[in-house]
């Protein structure tokens, strides 16, 4: 098989920018992605199979068949989970990895969130940390992001927002109802209400048109390819270069190294199940948070006989999500309006300077709720069954408002990833095996936030208000992040400030686990940022066929 | 509730049009599975879930995505009609409705997991998809007046 310049596993936020970055300044690149690759046509509006509502299955992967991970719960119980359930953490296997059906909001983190130890210190039992870059470090990359792969909405009436050199290049969509009762409920109570970012044509850009506002939007395929993700912006112009070969249906089996301990490739099962041995100068890990520390764990050598990157064991630690958790308000008024993608107004008015607490949350209208998911936000004062639950979801369905928002998580070393020792997936390879709990003070942060959600949707007439805390089980999910740490001390750290393991110059991490926390915020654009940010930088330091140390 | 006291003996319409059809169910099965569907989500001046097929939904995934399932169905539905047959001296599908309404408490009671089961399963068939068997003519679509299929094309809030 031909070498390449660079070989990254996995073509998600991160990836794919990789792939473009690298294959425009030239260098040879094959980009492996373990799922398929879907398309607009893909969008089958099934509203219990889809990537969001996984009743009968994920529409865009893993497949429940062979792709088995553990989880031990907070009493040590061990459970196998297949793919579609609740507890996997999992986050989508296609081209364009959890970018492809998304809910598309497009964040930058805060300032703050760079520094939350030196911000609060670390509560007891946490590994919260400084990042080593900064806000600033990352500010042209955010941009970049935002121009290249497509982000509209509002940000400025957001006062607290961090230092920004350009407007969105798209601006918002009109308001849409929830947006219309929420806006000025915020403004009465001396918030600062402003238009989500979000990766998704509001007008034609990108040579792609504008979102027709359907009520199959996250977790489906974009039928008018209108939501961005690396699918449909970066990864088509790293092809269009020549020098980037996307090869969809390959799993990584491990990374392997030379003797003198440098990544030589990967070892991947093609399409047909053949194993393979793809060779390369540059190793760049992109599995989301879970699947890239596997990866590491599993690539075991003379040299890293406990995982690549894992001299210090701190591969696969300090897992993290975010504490989802805000209310639902019943109105008198009709909030329903049948317009996507729903999601429209956001406030950032606690996600620092909350007193007592290390941080917080932005709080925002949640998307358009298909009736099956309105059912699993029914709430515990209505009877579960007969004419009194039916009674009340006629009544509910179109006069509920659902604020909610990603509370930052206090990191903790013992929330983790490791490869389970029995359990394997189809190909063979050891799965992952997640353990660990939120922090308590993730859930103080989580009820105060809860609390402020309620207090808006009273403001905008809620005449009942139920209030949405989840358990203090493991988190991760879709927005899995931290398990790589970024650090200046390799002892603390798994990859330096360029995303490069410490222990291994010509091998990078750049996703989401890198993230030494996550920002009261979701992921996607600060992972997208890192990704432009590292790629820059590993270009400035190749050097034809290796990069210089 | 006239309309559905007539429905906990009107299962007969719903053997008829699936006489001998059933992936998993014995007809006797699919009577009682169907009466308790339709229990959780009865009907009255909108269709409930024995109009919807509810039964059809669960039907069809105890042959695909529900295969672990199987079990506890049929030692569900065997209960419920013991614990009838006990207190009532009855088949459940036998009961009125109201009385079937009792039974199910006490079933809720005392085989709870096969309760929730069916109870999230019911649900589904009635809110969820209308192309995986349940839901039928979306029938719980129309009662939420959500137009289905969609009007296309639409750009604005206009």
């Amino acid at each position: 098989m031909r070498h390449a310049n660079a070989v990254i596993v996995g073509s998600g936020a991160g990836g794919g920018i990789v792939a473009k970055e690298l294959a425009t300044a030239g260098l040879n690149v094959v980009l492996l992605e373990r799922g398929k690759w879907y398309s607009a046509a893909d969008c089958r509006k099934d509203d219990l199979r889809n990537q969001r509502t996984t009743i009968l299955g994920n529409a865009f992967g893993p497949d429940d068949e062979g792709n088995p991970r553990v989880l031990v719960d907070e009493r040590g119980q061990e459970r196998i989970l297949k793919p579609s359930e609740g507890g996997y953490n999992n986050n989508a296997a296609c081209v364009g990895g959890g970018t492809f059906s998304y809910g598309a909001q497009a964040w930058r983190y805060m300032e703050k969130d760079f520094r939350m130890r030196s911000a609060y210190g670390a509560p007891t039992n946490s590994t919260l940390e400084d990042w080593p870059i900064s806000y600033q470090d990352l500010e042209p990359y955010y941009e970049k992001a935002e121009i290249e792969v497509g982000v509209s909405g509002d940000v400025e009436p957001n006062i607290f927002k961090a230092p920004r050199r350009r407007p969105l290049p798209m601006p918002a969509f009109p308001p849409n109802r929830e947006h219309q009762i929420l806006h000025p409920a915020a403004k009465r109570l001396g918030l600062h209400p402003f238009d989500i970012p979000m990766f998704r044509n509001t007008v034609p850009y990108n040579e792609r048109g504008a979102c027709m506002r359907c009520r199959w939007c996250v977790g489906f395929a974009c039928e008018v390819n209108a939501r961005s993700g690396s699918h449909n912006t970066v990864i088509p112009k790293a092809l269009a270069t020549g020098n980037c070969d996307l090869r969809t249906e390959c799993v990584a089996k491990e990374v392997v190294v030379d003797a003198k301990g440098r990544a030589r490739g990967v070892i991947y099962f093609d399409a047909r199940g053949k194993l393979v041995e793809q060779s390369a100068d540059l190793v760049i890990v992109s599995c989301a948070a879970i699947e890239s520390a596997r990866l590491l764990l599993n690539s075991k050598s003379a040299l890293f006989p406990r995982g690549l990157g894992n001299r210090y064991d701190w591969v696969g630690r300090n897992l993290q999500g975010h504490t989802y958790t805000g209310a639902v308000g019943l109105l008198e008024e009709e909030t329903y309006d049948d317009i996507g993608p729903g999601a429209q107004i956001a406030i950032c008015d606690y996600n620092h300077g909350n007193a007592g607490l290390a941080g917080g949350a932005m709080l925002a209208n949640e998307f358009i709720r298909l009736p099956i998911q309105f059912i699993g936000q029914v709430p515990n004062f209505v009877p579960k069954w007969g004419k009194g639950h039916k009674d009340w979801v006629r009544r509910a369905y179109r006069r509920t408002v659902m604020v909610q928002g990603p509370v930052q998580e206090m990191p903790m070393f013992d929330s983790r990833v490791q490869v389970d020792p029995q359990v394997r997936d189809r190909w063979g390879i050891p799965v992952a095996r997640m353990s660990g709990a939120r922090h308590p003070h993730s859930m103080e942060i989580a009820r105060f936030i809860a609390g402020k959600a309620e207090a808006w949707l009273r403001e905008a007439g809620a005449i009942q208000v139920w209030k949405k805390i989840p358990g203090a089980g493991l988190s991760g999910g879709q927005h899995q992040a931290g398990t790589c740490r970024m650090g200046n001390d390799p002892k603390t750290s798994v990859v330096n400030r360029f995303c490069q393991l410490h222990d291994v110059d010509n091998a990078y991490v750049i996703d989401g686990s890198v993230h030494v926390t996550n920002g009261g915020f979701n992921p996607a654009l600060t992972i997208m940022a890192i990704a432009y940010y590292a790629s820059d930088n590993l270009l400035r330091a190749w050097k034809g066929t290796r990069v210089r140390s | 509730m006239g309309a559905a006291a007539t429905l906990g003996g009107s299962a007969v319409s719903c053997s008829r049009s699936n006489a001998g059809r059933w992936r998993f169910f014995t007809p006797a099965e699919a009577l009682t599975a169907d009466a308790v569907c339709e229990q959780i989500i009865p009907a009255d001046q909108d269709p409930g879930a024995h109009d919807a097929r509810v039964v059809n939904y669960i039907d069809m995934q105890l042959t695909k995505h529900f295969r672990q399932y199987r079990d506890t169905y049929r030692r569900g539905l065997a209960t419920i009609d013991a614990i009838s047959q006990a207190k009532h001296g009855r088949r459940f599908i036998e009961l009125s409705f109201a009385v079937q309404t009792e039974v199910l408490r006490d079933v809720q009671k005392q085989a709870k997991p096969f309760f929730e089961l069916i109870l999230t399963h019911t649900m589904q068939g009635f809110y969820g998809d209308p192309r995986h068997g349940g839901n039928r003519d979306a029938v719980s679509f129309k009662m939420l007046s959500l137009p289905y299929p969609p009007v296309r094309g639409r750009r604005t809030s206009a």
